[in-house]
C-alpha cells in the first residue's frame, strides 16, 4: 500500500514536467513574443522603456534563443519559484496568482462537499424508493441539470436575481469586506455567499453523481448479499447504510480524480460569468492579452490540481477497497 | 422477464436482427422517441438555416434595438390569414432609451413558405423560398426579438444551429474514429503499441480540459477565416473526447479476444481481419453508437461555453454560444430577456441528445432487463 | 385438506395454500399458486422441481423476503415460536418480530456463497453482526464484540474450516467456493435457528466439495437437530439428504411423501417423469435419456387446470378444466392428480 502510494508520487514530477513542456510550447505559439507586447503595452500607456532595459529582458528570458532554451530557462525560473512578470499588471506572476487561489481552491472544494452533500442522499433515496414521485421528480431535475451548462444557470440566476429582486449575486464577499483582512466576521461573510456561485458550479456534477449513486445501488440492492443480510435479520435502513450503500459508494470515489478536476477548470467559467475572485477569469484574461507567462503560471497550477485530484481519487479507492487494497 | 407474451412473439424474436431488437426496445423509451424526433427536426434547420429564417441574419439597424418578442398568430377575424402584432416604439424622456410595446390592435400580416431574400442552399443550389416573411417586404418581423444591433435573434438562432450542431456532430465523428482505431489497435494488438496508447490516453485524460482548450484557441492565428476556427476548435474538443471511447473500445477487444465465438471463428478458419469485422466489432457497434450520441450534448455544451468566453467560434460567425456573448451583461438582459433564448435552445437540444443517447443505451444492452 | 402426521409430534412449520405473485409491466405472474406442506422439527424436507416451478419464491415467502414487485396475496405460513403457532405471512415485513425469525429462528443458506457474502467486509465482521442481532439466543448475559468474535470461531471449527482464527479476518473473495460454502453454514448457524432453509446450496460448487458440504450439513443436522428444507432440482441429492419429499411443478405442489415411496412408488405422472430422466449408473450406454415432453410454459401463459396437463402421458379432458386438490392417495403420500382422486380445488 505505501509502495503504492509511493509509486504513485514519484510519477507526479514526471507528469508535470510532460505538462509543462506542453503548456509551453501551447502559450508561446502566438505570434509575436511577450516582450514586443510588453514594449507595445508600455507605449500605449505613455511610459517607454531603453533600449539596454529591453536588450535585458531579452537576455533574462532568452527571447533571442530557440524554443526549447527559453522553456528551460522558464523552467528554471519556476523552480526558484519565480513565475515571471505579468506585462498586463506589471507585478510578478506569483502574486497574482497566489492572491487568488486560496479562494479558486476555496470554492471548488465548497462545491464538491456540497455536491457529494446533496448528490449521495438524493441518489440513496431514489434507488430506495425507484419510481416513487420525488424519484421522478429528482429525475426530471437532474436531466435538466446535466443539460444546462454552468454558465447559462449563473446567467439566469443572475438575471432573476436582478430583475426580479433588484439585488446583485456577484462576487464572494459583500462589499465592505473585499478588501477587508480576514477575520471571523469576513469568513462569515464568505460563507453566507459562496454557496450560490459553488451551487452553480456544482450542478451538473451533482445530477451526474446521483445517477450513478443511484444506478450502482439499484445493482447492488439486487445482489445476493443483500438478502443474506436481510436474513440475518437486520433494520432495513441499516442494512442499506452498511452493505449497498458501502459497495455503491465505492465506484463514486473514483470520479474524483475527473470531477475535482473538472470543478477546479470549471470554476473557470462561473467565475468569469459570476465576477468571482478566481484564477480563472485571470487566465481569461492573460490569454486574450497575450500575458504568456501569466498564463502559463496558471495553467501549470490547473495541471498540478487535476493531477493531484486523480491521485488522491486513486490512494482513496485503494484505501477503501479491500480488493484493491491487497492486491496493490 | 421477456417483455412480450405469447409464442408467436416469441418465434418473431428469436428471428429478429439485432438492429431490429434494438429498435423494438428503442421505440418504449416514448420520451427518446420524442427527442429523436426533436433532433431530426434540428438538423433539418442544420441543412437549410436560411429556408427558416426570416430575414438575414447580418442585418442590422440601430434604430431597430432590443425589439421584444412578436408572436406569431394564425387567425384574424376567425378566417386563416397569419399576422404579428406591430411592435411600436417611443423615447423615454428621462433614460432617452427606446422603450417598444406591443400594439395588439396594429397588425403585420405575415405568409408561410413565401419568397425573401436569396440565399444558396449548402452551397449547391439558390432559393428564395422562407418558412415564414412579412406579406410587405419592407417590414421586418422579429419572432424572437431583436439584439443590440437590431438583428433578427430568430434568424440568428436558426444558423447558430447550423453551427453548434454540426460542431457537435464533426467533433464526436473525430472522436470516434480516433476511439475506435487507436482503441482498437491498443486493444488488438497489445504489448508496446498498447503501454504507449495507454500512457497517452491518461496523459490526455488528466489535462485540466477547459484552460487547456482556451489556450489552445487563444493561440489560433487572429487571421483565420471563420471555417478554418470552426475546424480547428472541433478539432481542439475532439482532441480530448476520443480518450474514453478509445478506452472503452480497447477493454471490449480484450474481452472479446477471450470469447469463445472468437476462438470458434478462428477454428473455422477466418482470416484476423474478417474475425475483427464480422465477428468482434458488430458485438459493440450500438453500444458505439449510444456512447457517441451521448457525447454530442457534451461537445455543443463545451463549445456553447468557449464562445461564449469569446475564445470558440468567432463573429462574424454564428454559433449558440457567440449568440449568448449578447447576453453577457446583466443590465442588458434585465431590458431584453430574450437574450437567453438561445441558451433555452441549448438545454433543449442537449436534454434532447441526452435522452435520445440513454434510450439508445439502455435498447443496445441486451442484458438491460 | 388435513396432510397427515407422519409423527406424533406437531409441526414447527406448516404452509397452507400459499399464493404469491408478481406484478410486471406486462402482466401478472403467479409464481406460487397454491403450495402446502409441512415440516417437522428436526425433519430433512426436500423440495424438488425444475428451476422456475417456485421452489426458491416459497422459501423467500417464509422469510418475508419476496422482493418487489412480489407479494404474497393469499395463505398461511403458521410457525411454531414459543409455543404457539404465529401466521409470518400476516407480519409485516420489516417489522421486529419478523426481524427476530429472521436469522435468529429461521436461517437461510444461499445459493452463491460467492456472491453472499459482501467484498468489502470480513467474513468475519458479517456473522459477528448476526450473532450481535440475536444475541439473547446465546443466553442471558449481554455479547460483546470479542464473545462474539470467539463463538464465530468456534462455528468455523466446527463446520471445518481449518486456521479458524485466521479465516475469520479473510474476505470472501480470498476463500476457496468450498470454504466459502462453509462460512456461509456457520453464518446460518451461528444462532442456533431451528429451521435451515438451504436453496440449493451445493450447485454453485464442484462435486468433491459439493459431497463435503453434503456431508457436513448432514453431520450438523443430527448435532443440532435443526430442521432443514433443502431445495434442490438434482434428485440424487435429495435421495441422500432428505426424509420427506415436497415435488413441486408452477407454483403447485405436484405429489409428497416419505423418500421412499416418492423414489420407488411416485404416484404422481410429473414424479414418474422426473425419477425416469435420472441416468443410472447400471443403466445402458449410448441410450437417450427420457425428457419430459414439451417446454416449461411462459410465465404468462399458465395453462388452465392441472399445470402439468399439457405435458402429461396421462391427461385426461377433466385435466384442462379444474385443478386437482393435493389430498391424501396413500397412507403416506399426497398427490393432486385426477388419476387418483375426483376432488378438485375451488375455483
Amino acid at each position: 500500500m505505501a509502495l503504492y502510494i509511493l509509486q504513485r508520487l514519484m510519477l507526479l514530477p514526471l507528469l508535470m514536467l510532460v505538462y509543462s513542456f506542453v503548456i509551453f510550447v501551447i502559450i508561446q505559439a502566438p505570434p509575436g513574443d511577450f516582450l514586443t507586447a510588453y514594449v507595445a503595452t508600455l507605449a500605449s500607456s505613455g511610459s517607454s522603456m531603453s533600449a539596454e532595459q529591453v536588450e535585458a529582458l531579452r537576455q533574462q528570458y532568452g527571447l533571442d534563443q530557440p524554443m526549447i532554451v527559453q522553456y528551460w530557462l522558464w523552467l528554471k525560473h519556476l523552480f526558484k519559484g519565480d513565475f515571471g512578470l505579468s506585462l498586463e499588471y506589471q507585478r510578478p506572476n506569483a502574486d497574482l496568482i497566489g492572491e487568488q487561489l486560496g479562494l479558486t481552491l476555496a470554492l471548488a472544494l465548497f462545491s464538491f462537499v456540497l455536491t457529494w452533500a446533496l448528490a449521495i442522499p438524493a441518489g440513496i433515496y431514489s434507488a430506495t424508493h425507484p419510481r416513487s414521485l420525488i424519484d421522478h421528480a429528482l429525475t426530471v431535475i437532474n436531466y435538466i441539470g446535466v443539460a444546462t451548462p454552468n454558465f447559462m444557470l449563473a446567467l439566469i440566476l443572475m438575471w432573476g436575481a436582478f430583475a426580479y429582486f433588484d439585488i446583485s449575486v456577484t462576487g464572494l464577499f459583500s462589499p465592505e469586506y473585499a478588501d477587508a483582512p480576514w477575520s471571523v466576521a469576513r469568513v462569515l461573510d464568505l460563507l453566507a455567499h459562496i454557496w450560490l456561485p459553488a451551487l452553480v458550479l456544482g450542478i451538473a456534477g451533482t445530477a451526474r453523481l446521483s445517477r450513478i449513486m443511484r444506478a450502482n445501488l439499484l445493482d447492488e440492492l439486487n445482489k445476493p448479499y443483500v438478502v443474506t443480510a436481510r436474513a440475518k435479520g437486520m433494520k432495513e435502513w441499516r442494512l442499506v447504510l452498511r452493505y449497498p450503500v458501502r459497495l455503491a459508494f465505492n465506484p463514486l470515489i473514483s470520479t474524483i480524480g475527473w470531477y475535482l478536476p473538472a470543478l477546479f477548470s470549471g470554476s473557470l467559467i462561473v467565475a468569469t460569468v459570476m465576477n468571482l475572485p478566481n484564477i480563472g477569469p485571470l487566465l481569461l484574461r492573460a490569454l486574450v492579452n497575450q500575458d504568456m507567462y501569466l498564463a502559463g503560471g496558471i495553467l501549470l497550477i490547473y495541471s498540478f490540481l487535476t493531477v493531484l485530484g486523480t491521485l488522491l481519487s486513486d490512494i482513496l479507492l485503494a484505501l477503501v477497497d479491500p480488493r484493491i487494497r491487497v492486491e496493490s | 422477464m421477456a417483455d412480450v407474451a405469447g409464442v408467436k412473439a416469441e418465434d418473431r424474436i428469436a428471428v429478429a436482427s439485432n438492429w431490429r431488437l434494438v429498435w423494438w426496445r428503442f421505440r418504449r423509451h416514448h420520451l427518446a422517441m420524442v427527442s429523436a424526433g426533436l433532433l431530426i427536426f434540428l438538423y433539418l434547420i442544420v441543412l437549410a438555416p436560411d429556408f427558416f429564417s426570416t430575414q438575414d441574419p447580418e442585418r442590422t439597424d440601430a434604430r431597430q434595438a432590443f425589439i421584444p418578442v412578436q408572436t406569431v398568430r394564425l387567425f384574424d377575424d376567425g378566417k386563416l390569414s397569419p399576422w404579428v402584432p406591430a411592435i411600436v416604439g417611443k423615447r423615454n424622456p428621462v433614460t432617452l432609451r427606446m422603450e417598444w410595446t406591443v400594439d395588439q390592435q396594429r397588425k403585420v400580416p405575415v405568409k408561410f413558405f413565401a419568397s425573401g431574400y436569396r440565399y444558396k442552399v449548402l452551397g449547391l443550389f439558390t432559393s428564395d423560398l422562407h418558412l415564414l416573411v412579412p406579406a410587405d417586404p419592407q417590414q421586418r418581423v422579429f419572432l424572437l426579438g431583436s439584439d443590440r444591433l437590431g438583428r433578427d435573434q430568430w434568424s440568428r438562432i436558426m444558423h447558430g444551429t447550423q453551427t453548434s450542431m454540426t460542431v457537435g456532430l464533426v467533433a464526436v465523428l473525430l472522436s470516434v474514429i480516433l476511439g475506435v482505431l487507436l482503441g482498437g489497435i491498443s486493444g488488438y494488438v497489445g504489448g508496446k503499441t498498447d503501454s504507449v496508447i495507454q500512457r497517452l490516453i491518461e496523459l490526455l485524460q488528466s489535462v485540466p480540459t477547459i484552460p487547456i482548450w482556451l489556450a489552445l484557441s487563444a493561440a489560433l492565428p487572429r487571421d483565420w477565416t471563420p471555417i478554418q476556427v470552426f475546424f480547428a476548435i472541433t478539432v481542439i474538443l475532439s482532441l480530448v473526447g476520443w480518450t474514453t471511447l478509445g478506452r472503452e473500445v480497447r477493454g471490449r477487444f480484450l474481452a472479446l479476444r477471450e470469447e469463445d465465438f472468437v476462438l470458434a471463428a478462428r477454428l473455422a478458419g477466418c482470416s484476423r481481419m474478417r474475425i475483427i469485422v464480422r465477428h468482434m466489432v458488430p458485438t459493440f457497434t450500438s453500444h458505439i453508437i449510444a456512447t457517441s450520441s451521448l457525447a454530442i450534448p457534451v461537445m455543443i455544451i463545451n463549445e456553447t461555453s468557449l464562445s461564449f468566453l469569446g475564445l470558440g467560434i468567432r463573429p462574424p460567425a454564428i454559433s449558440w454560444g457567440v449568440l449568448l456573448q449578447e447576453a453577457q451583461n446583466i443590465q442588458t438582459l434585465a431590458l431584453a430577456p430574450w437574450l437567453l433564448i438561445p441558451g433555452l435552445v441549448v438545454i433543449v437540444a442537449v436534454l434532447a441528445f441526452n435522452l435520445v443517447g440513454d434510450g439508445l443505451r439502455d435498447a443496445a444492452d441486451p442484458y438491460g432487463h | 385438506m388435513t396432510p397427515p402426521t407422519p409423527m406424533a409430534t406437531e409441526p414447527l412449520l406448516q404452509v397452507r395454500d400459499l399464493r404469491v405473485s408478481f406484478a410486471l409491466d406486462d402482466g401478472l405472474v403467479r409464481a406460487v399458486d397454491g403450495t402446502s406442506f409441512d415440516v417437522m422439527p428436526g425433519q430433512v424436507l426436500g423440495v424438488v422441481g425444475e428451476s422456475g416451478c417456485g421452489k426458491s419464491v416459497t422459501m423467500r415467502a417464509i422469510l418475508q423476503l419476496v422482493d418487489r414487485p412480489g407479494r404474497i396475496t393469499s395463505g398461511e405460513i403458521r410457525f411454531r415460536r414459543d409455543g404457539e403457532m404465529v401466521d409470518i405471512a400476516r407480519l409485516p415485513p420489516r417489522g421486529a418480530v419478523m426481524r427476530d425469525i429472521r436469522g435468529g429462528e429461521i436461517a437461510l443458506i444461499p445459493q452463491e456463497p460467492m456472491a453472499a457474502f459482501s467484498p468489502v467486509h470480513t467474513v468475519g465482521e458479517q456473522i459477528v453482526e448476526a450473532i450481535l442481532l440475536h444475541s439473547h439466543r446465546w443466553g442471558e448475559k449481554k455479547l460483546g464484540r470479542r464473545d462474539a468474535r470467539d463463538i464465530t470461531v468456534g462455528l468455523f471449527r466446527d463446520v471445518g474450516i481449518s486456521m479458524p482464527e485466521q479465516r475469520v479476518d479473510a474476505y470472501s473473495w480470498q476463500l476457496s467456493g468450498g470454504l466459502r460454502q462453509r462460512a456461509m453454514i456457520a453464518m446460518a448457524l451461528s444462532c442456533k435457528p431451528r429451521l435451515l432453509i438451504a436453496d440449493e446450496p451445493t450447485t454453485a460448487i464442484d462435486v468433491t466439495t459439493q459431497a463435503q458440504v453434503l456431508g457436513l450439513l448432514r453431520e450438523l443436522q443430527a448435532k443440532y437437530d435443526t430442521a432443514i428444507i433443502f431445495i434442490t432440482h438434482d434428485l440424487g441429492v435429495i435421495a441422500q439428504m432428505a426424509s420427506y419429499v415436497v415435488v413441486m411443478y408452477l407454483g403447485r405442489v405436484m405429489e409428497q411423501g416419505p423418500v421412499d415411496d416418492i423414489f420407488h412408488a411416485p404416484k404422481h405422472p410429473y414424479t414418474r417423469a422426473l425419477l425416469r430422466s435420472i441416468p443410472g449408473l447400471s443403466g445402458q450406454t449410448r441410450v437417450a435419456l427420457p425428457v419430459i415432453s414439451g417446454a416449461l410454459p411462459h410465465p404468462f401463459n399458465r395453462p388452465a387446470g392441472c399445470p402439468f396437463h399439457p405435458r402429461c402421458p396421462d391427461a385426461m379432458e377433466r385435466c384442462a378444466a379444474a385443478v386437482p386438490r393435493l389430498l391424501p392417495v396413500t397412507p403416506n403420500q399426497l398427490a393432486s392428480c385426477f388419476l387418483h382422486h375426483d376432488e378438485a380445488e375451488l375455483p
